[in-house]
């Protein structure tokens, strides 16, 4: 994700868009992003309960992971991902990576 | 444009300097809340706007946070704006210098300067705005009447094309009670000078914008360093407009003033009416006895005009900053000391540096004091602050 400079913003912070607040993310100060690798995810629900965001999606469907196959998914939704790692660490199994985020 | 033939002079205080400035910049909006010794000014205003000789709307407040609050959205609106204020009042609306300097607001603010409660004290010195130096703010201190009435015109000139809020400051009482000969301009020269140009973003319901928004992480520090930027910018901005207030109506200061500083040993470094004049005159004292002295009055306080000042006394063997305002507890009490300081350690300039603190409250200060200044940056360097005229 990439964020105007200081330079590009409008002076004194002003909102030039009425409703712009519909597109509003909470993402831009992240530095580090989860990833979740999803062959390593055994399902126990940790992240989707401790993401203070609620920004961890639980997704239904039929997914075959190595030989297995599970009835959930679960999915960063990054436009409200603050960045602060707290599902990567407490995932049981090490499934979430923290990766930089694109400058 | 055309230096003015006629020359209109009066005998004014510097508060009254400041209110025929503002009728000269035909203001728009004016909030007004009595404060010593700042309520002259806008009694004066009220007097030009009942007379009908000024157009403004006159907005009678509660309190000086009303009074800044008030500019701040007629501001917003696109209005020409001023208010004044002092000590206490200062204080008082301190959290709406930071939201005028974050908005990007093009306010003018006079400032007689007067020394800060407890205990209560009417008099002069620079404890007030000393504490509204580091907030965004463009600030002026002016050393006569004349100055004065001329810095609030160049003072809109600034803050319109800056996009800043600009201080306009100078001895409480001292100055903006006694009287001056000032030369006013032709008001149509004025106005000349000071036209009316759009702004990028005003409030109007067929262009609608949101102004002071909430930020989140993502976008608050790039604000904040837009206002680095600008206050960087208004360094050159300030300058111009100097000069082109000089061009068309004669008169000129510069950031900086030196006085007898060509081929000074010891400097005083200082700023505001009383300090400089005196100054001035032991300077003069002292060459009279041998000692080449010299005066640098700072005019453009913020942004801090570093180059212009290290310029002004790269000649000298030592100097001594005098400042009328204690900031308690820091490596030295001078505010002005303070960025001195660090502006010679950040360009590598090593010259003694004594601070000396004086005429607070507004204790006298006699000519003969600051002369015994020379004499001692003369006798060798010393480390410690020297807090003249208090009884230790
Ligand atoms: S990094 Fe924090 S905000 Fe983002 S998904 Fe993990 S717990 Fe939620
Ligand atoms: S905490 Fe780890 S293992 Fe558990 S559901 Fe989330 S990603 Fe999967």
């Amino acid at each position: 994700m990439t964020l105007p400079r200081a330079t590009e913003l409008p002076i004194g912070a002003v909102v030039t868009e009425p409703g712009s607040t519909r597109r509003y993310s909470t993402a831009g100060w992240r530095t580090l992003k989860p990833v979740i690798h999803d062959d390593k995810c055994v399902r126990c629900q940790l992240c989707w309960l401790y993401c203070p965001e609620g920004t961890i999606a639980e997704v239904r469907g039929v997914f075959k992971v190595g030989g297995r196959s599970y009835d959930v998914k679960y999915e960063i939704i990054y436009d409200h991902c603050k960045g602060c790692g707290i599902c990567a660490n407490e995932c049981p199994t090490k499934a979430i990576e923290m990766v930089p985020e694109a400058p | 444009m055309q230096i003015q033939k006629t020359r209109k002079i009066e005998a004014l205080t510097s508060n009254y300097a400041v209110a025929y400035a503002v009728k000269a910049a035909d203001v728009d909006v004016i909030a007004v809340y009595p404060i010593t010794p700042q309520t002259t000014i806008v009694e004066k205003l009220s007097e030009f706007v009942a007379n009908g000789e000024l157009n403004a709307e006159l907005i009678h407040v509660e309190s000086e946070h009303s009074a800044l609050s008030a500019v701040v959205g007629a501001s917003a609106a696109g209005a020409r704006v001023f208010t004044a204020t002092s000590s206490q009042g200062l204080e008082l609306a301190h959290e709406v210098l930071h939201i005028a300097s974050g908005m990007r607001l093009p306010i003018v603010m006079a400032v007689p300067t007067r020394a800060v409660s407890a205990p209560i004290s009417i008099h002069n010195d620079y404890g007030d705005v000393m504490n509204a130096r580091d907030v965004g703010w463009v600030i002026y201190i002016a050393a006569s009447a004349q100055e004065v009435y001329d810095t609030v015109i160049q003072a809109y000139r600034l803050a319109e094309r800056a996009l800043l809020p600009v201080i306009v400051a100078y001895d409480g009482f001292l100055m903006s009670h006694t009287v001056e000969p000032v030369e006013l301009n032709d008001e149509e020269e004025v106005r000349k000078f000071l036209p009316r140009t759009p702004r990028p973003y005003t409030l109007n319901p067929r262009r609608p914008v949101t102004m002071g928004p909430l930020t989140s992480p993502d976008w608050y520090y790039e604000f904040k360093y837009q206002q680095v930027l600008a206050l960087q910018e208004a360094y050159k901005i300030a300058k111009d407009v100097d000069a082109e207030y000089s061009r068309a109506f004669g008169r000129g200061y510069g950031v900086v003033e030196a006085y007898r500083m060509e081929d000074a040993d010891y400097a005083i470094v200082t700023y505001g009416g009383t300090a400089y004049g005196n100054a001035k005159a032991a300077a003069d004292l002292a060459r009279e006895r041998g000692i080449a002295a010299g005066v640098v009055r700072i005019r453009l306080y913020r942004p801090f005009p570093t180059a212009d000042v290290l310029k002004a006394i790269s000649g000298v063997k030592a100097l001594a900053v005098l400042d009328r305002a204690i900031m308690f507890g820091g490596p030295a009490e001078g505010p002005l000391y303070r960025d001195l300081a660090t502006a010679m350690y950040m360009s590598g300039l090593d010259k003694p540096a004594v601070n000396v603190i004086h005429g607070i409250g507004q204790r006298t200060m006699y000519v003969e004091d600051l002369y015994k200044i020379y004499t001692m940056l003369r006798e060798g360097p010393r480390k410690e602050a020297v807090f003249m005229g208090v009884r230790i």
